[in-house]
Formats: C-alpha cells, structure tokens, sequence
C-alpha cells in the first residue's frame, strides 16, 4: 500500500516560487450568486505540505470556496496565489498544470471509460503528451503512472471495468485518483469520504496519510473523525466566512466549537 | 437524444494482440469484397456508385469524427473538402486558365490540405465557444458565407461558372480518372481516413476529445484546454474532408459554388446520421444509402410515375424515419437486431437445457 502514489517526474511550471512561503494564499475573497453572498472576504493561507480541514454546515461556502481556488467560478473580489504566483484570473487547466488538483463532492468521473481510461486521460491532462496522436505503447510512462495510482486506490481487480459499472465507494476512490495524477504539489478534496463504508473510510485515512510530505492539502469533511486524523489544521467556516481557525487539537477541545459543530456527539452526553 | 449519449466505447488503450488478429473476420470478409469488385462491377459502379460513397463518405466521416467524439456537430466539412477541392483547382491546372496558376501538383496538395486546414482552425475557434444548436447556426451561417463568397468572387474562385478540367496529374503514368484506378484511388484513401479516425479514437487526443465531450468542466480540472482541443479537433478533422474534396473535384473534373452549396453541407449531416455517428463506418453506410437512392430514384420513381426531383422526398422520409427510429442510424439497427438475435439464441440454448 505504501507504494509511491505519485510521481515527480515531471517538471511543474512556476515550481521556482515555491521558496516564497505559501502554497496557497487567498485574499478576501468573495464570491456572489446575484445577490446572495456564497462567500465574503475569506482570507486564508494555507502551508506547503500543510494538510487543512475545512469544517461548516451546508451551504457554509465551503465547495464554492474550491471553485474559487480552482477556477471554475471567478471570484467577485478578492485575490488567489498558488506558490507566490497570482493566479486569480488563471482558466483552471494553467493553475492544474501548475500542480493543483481537486476532487468533486458529487463524483465527476468518465462513466462510459473504463477505470484505467479514467486515469490514463487524468496522467495525459498534465503531461505535454495530452495533444499525442500516437496510442500509448505498453511500456509508456504515463500508462505505467496510471497503473501506479490504480493500485494505490486498490482498483486493480476492477481497472478494466467501466466506470458506471462501479460501485459507489469504488467511484469515490477513483475520483481521489484522478487528483493524484502527475506531480500534484497541492490537492483540494471535497468531502472525500461521504457516503463510504467505515472500512472505506479508513481506508482513505491511509491513502491520505500516506501521501508524499510535500504534497499539502484541503479536505472537506463533515466526518470530525476523518478530519482530526488526516489534517494538522482546522479552518470553520459559517454562512460564508471563516469563524475559527487553529491546530486540530485547539479546534477539537473549543468549547465554542463543540457546541456549535460538534453538538452532543462527541464531549457531551 | 444528445449525440455523446451514444458515444463509442472501447476496452482499454493498449491491446497487446498483433494488429492482424484484432481485425474481425468479417472485416477480411468486406475487404476482399472491395478489393475484388472490380471483377464483377462495372465501370459505372466503380466510379459514380463506389467512387462517390468512399468520397462522400470520408466528408460524412469528417463529421463523425467531431460529432461522435467531440459532441460538435458542424455543418462547415462540405465547406472545408469544398475549399481543399477549389485550392486544387486554383493553384493547379484548370479549364479556367486565366485563373489558375498551374502550380505542380506537389505544391497544390500540401497547400489545398494546409489552407482547408487553416480555414476549419480559423471557423472552429469561432464555433466551439458556442453549444448543440448554436454551432449548427454558426457553422451553418459560415457555409452559407463561402457559398455566396465563391459565387461573387471571380478573381480568385472565378464565380458562378468556378473550374472545369480539374484533372489528377498522371502519376505513374495511370490516368487516376479511368473508372479502375479511380475506384481503387477512393478506396484507399477512404480505408486510411478510417483507418486513421479508429486509430486516433485511442490516442491521447482522441481520448481526451471524448473527455471534453462528455465533461468539459472535469476535463479542465485534469489540466487540459478545452478550447484548444475542440479547435485541434477541427484541424484534425479537415483531413478527411479534404481528402474527400480533392477526389470530389477529380471525379466530376470541375467544381463550382453548387458544389458547396447549403444542400451539400445538409447532405453530409444527413449521410452521417443515416449511417450513424457512433462509429466510423456509419457515414460511409450513410453514403451508400444516399448514393444508391440518387442515382436509382429516378428509375424507382419513375416506373411509380413520379419526378425524379423527388428524390430529396425519399432522402427527407428515410431521415425522418431514422432519426426517430434509431438515433444511432442504420449502424443502430444492425447493433439491435444483433442483440435481439443473441437474446434469441440465448433464450432457446437456455430452454433447451
Ligand atoms: N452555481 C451556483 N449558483 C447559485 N448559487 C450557488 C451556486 N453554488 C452554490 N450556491 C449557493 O452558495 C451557497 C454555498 O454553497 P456551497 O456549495 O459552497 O456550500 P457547501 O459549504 O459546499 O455546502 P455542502 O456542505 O452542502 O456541500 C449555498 O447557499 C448555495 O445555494
Ligand atoms: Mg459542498
């Protein structure tokens, strides 16, 4: 299981600012539906190789709060940095090849391709191979690194199968490969582990822990569990903007925090 | 229905069986066919029914390639076989001879390929930021343009008389026009353009083509350029029209705006549809189809006591009746007559047991 999941062959542009600081700087960001505010002057800095949890209720802005980050909406106001660099206005594949990666919390994936299809198509998107006219031969690297990740998210038995074919937990794995392809330097999962078995859970506990120490990422989660254990940090958002920020354990022992998000599950009762 | 709802699906990218044993028997079966037709196929077979399907066919498949794969459905690849045909034309030897340039054909072919190819570059940037209805108007309004461009235009596209004497340049000493040749010049073309587009359909490019089909938004997440890759789908897809343009103009030896009329760019949608866009050969049946009924309606008809005008009568019922009795054209019909007799089969080996 321990098997490298990702590779760092290949060379990710603007990897020369990596020195200055953050992997991930948001500034005020603000995100408006009309005018509904899904987010408001959300500033955040976020670590290279740090591992945050994004904790809130529904509808607290965290997801949109990705779509910012990734480029699928452009926010209102406000501005984002990826490794120093501003990549505010950045159509989302310049900021993927730049090393960001996210998972969907409904799962996006190719259902008419088969598995491997799936993470083949995720490898060609960040290599220079992704315009080749020429089928991959069976020793080709990015087939090889496709390989790699289907193990390491233990769909091998199922890597020929397509992908609507699936169960719902397999789905989830896959969607947590296709963000690991390539060289990812920072990853957004958005409530990875919903809907999965306790088995299925832990077993993306391990996934996660196991990543490379350089590689940081966000994880929405509502699980508190899954969330303390795989995240040095705790971001809480609330209608829109951040309330508490800290280390996991500060988070985990707010009286505050219990109260609001916790509620009796875990202290009281 | 959507076009990607009946999208092509394969096993997986790499197939380690030897190229020879992953083509199907009845494959080897239709081949010889074709390669032995001419010995009981006259010539008028070969070169007006056979010649004109491969040629209409590979324009159709020009289509298929960026509807079936890529989910744009463009009415522009008349239009683009009918630019890479009027290159030749122009820049080669014609009838026209104030017009042409006479050019050598080892300069007309890489230009006629290389201009087509710019021209659906340049038209596929403008239709692929638009969807589904609007890029059928946008390419649509473009056909309609060149149309009436060439038309108006004499100084270069020598207007509404265009070129005759169009001929292919005598290479190996075989007059490529003579009924045999022709037919196995079309035939060969037409087996590479296909050859190429099921190739291409596994390839990174092709692969990734379906993805933007399928979920563009996840595709940008994966790092690819959306744009850019519908637009290189366009390039790409110019190939096959052109190929299809060039042989067009040779067979009737001249070209003129008719040729790339509105009808024309409907008819390569009609083609692709009765065949079917899920797989290559389906524009290719298509064109069979279309081809037959052209050219026999007029007897047909006539022995009824009709017009032979109402071929495009017969054409429009045949569409109609695909379209809403198999979406996946005649290609669908076959597939669901196959499961049916499968299930059949089953059925009667699980009785019986
Ligand atoms: N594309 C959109 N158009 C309009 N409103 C939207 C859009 N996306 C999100 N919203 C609204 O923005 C607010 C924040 O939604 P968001 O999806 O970011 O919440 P969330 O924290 O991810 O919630 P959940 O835990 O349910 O996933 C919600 O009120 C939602 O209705
Ligand atoms: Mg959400």
């Amino acid at each position: 299981m321990n098997a490298p999941v990702v590779s760092s062959r290949m060379n990710v542009p603007g990897a020369g600012n990596a020195s200055s600081g953050n992997a991930l700087e948001l500034r005020g960001i603000t995100k408006m539906f009309g005018a509904l505010a899904a987010i408001s002057d959300v500033t955040l800095s976020v670590k290279p190789g740090e591992r945050r949890a994004v904790l809130g209720s529904n509808g607290a802005g965290k997801t949109t709060l990705f779509n910012c980050i990734t480029g699928d909406f452009l926010p209102t106001a406000g501005l984002v940095r990826f490794f120093g660099e501003d990549v505010t206005v950045f159509p989302p594949h310049e900021r993927i090849r730049r090393g960001l990666r996210r998972t969907y919390q409904i799962s996006s994936l190719f259902t008419g391709l088969s598995v491997m299809d799936n993470i083949y198509l995720a490898c060609c998107g960040v290599s220079r191979n992704r315009f080749s006219l020429v089928r991959p031969r069976p020793d080709d690297a990015l087939l090889q690194a496709a390989e790699i990740l289907v193990e390491a998210v233990h769909l091998t038995a199922d890597k020929d199968r397509l992908v609507g074919e699936l169960a719902y937990g397999q789905q989830r794995q896959l969607e947590v490969a296709l963000a690991l392809s390539g060289a990812p330097r920072f990853v957004l999962f958005d409530e990875p582990a919903a809907g999965l078995s306790p088995t299925e859970r832990a077993d993306l506990v391990t996934i996660l822990t196991s990543l490379p120490a350089h590689i940081g990422f966000i994880i929405i989660e509502h699980d508190m569990d899954v969330a303390l254990r795989v995240a040095d940090s705790v971001t809480m958002m609330h209608n829109g903007r951040i309330f508490k920020e800290g280390r996991s354990d500060e988070i985990e022992s707010d009286p505050e925090v219990q109260e609001l998000y916790l509620g009796g599950g875990h202290a009281h009762h | 229905m959507s076009v990607a709802d009946q999208a092509p699906r394969f096993a997986s990218p790499v197939d380690h069986r030897m190229w020879s044993e992953r083509i199907p028997a009845p494959w080897w079966i239709l081949g010889l066919i074709l390669l032995l037709l001419p010995i009981v196929a006259n010539n008028f077979w070969l070169f007006q029914i056979m010649g004109w399907t491969f040629i209409l066919g590979m324009i159709g498949l020009s289509l298929m390639f960026l509807a079936g794969y890529g989910g744009m459905v463009s009415l522009l690849q008349m239009s683009i076989a009918g630019l890479a045909g009027y290159m030749v034309a122009i820049l080669g030897p014609s009838g026209a001879a104030n017009v042409s340039l006479g050019l050598s054909w080892w300069i007309v072919l890489p230009a006629a390929f290389l201009i087509a190819a710019l021209f659906a570059t340049i038209c596929g940037a403008l239709a692929v930021r638009t969807d589904g209805i609007y890029t059928i108007m946008i390419t649509l309004a473009i056909a309609a343009a060149f149309f009436y461009f060439t038309r108006q235009n004499y100084s270069i596209f020598n207007g509404y008389s265009g070129f005759n004497l169009v001929l292919p340049p005598k290479l190996f000493g075989v007059n490529w026009r003579d009924p045999l040749p022709f037919y196995y010049l079309t035939l060969a073309c037409a087996a590479l353009c296909y050859g190429a587009v099921v190739y291409l359909a596994r390839s990174p490019f092709g692969l990734a083509l379906q993805g933007v089909r399928d979920n563009p938004r996840r595709m940008a997440a994966l790092g690819f350029n959306v744009t850019a890759h519908r637009v290189a789908a366009y390039a790409l897809a110019s190939v096959f029209a052109s190929t299809g343009g060039i042989l067009l103009v040779w067979q009737n030896a001249q070209i003129a705006p008719g040729t790339i009329g509105i009808s024309s760019a409907i008819d390569v949608l009609v083609v692709a549809v009765v065949g079917g866009m899920r797989r290559p050969l389906g524009p290719f049946i298509g064109a069979f189809i279309y081809v037959l009924l052209q050219v026999f309606s007029t007897d047909i008809l006539g022995f009824f006591g009709f017009s032979a005008d109402r071929f495009k009568l017969i054409i429009g019922i045949g569409f109609l009746a695909i379209v809403l009795f198999s979406p996946d054209g005649v290609l669908g019909l076959w597939d669901r007559w196959r499961a049916r007799m499968a299930a059949r089969k089953a059925a009667t080996t699980g009785g019986g047991a």
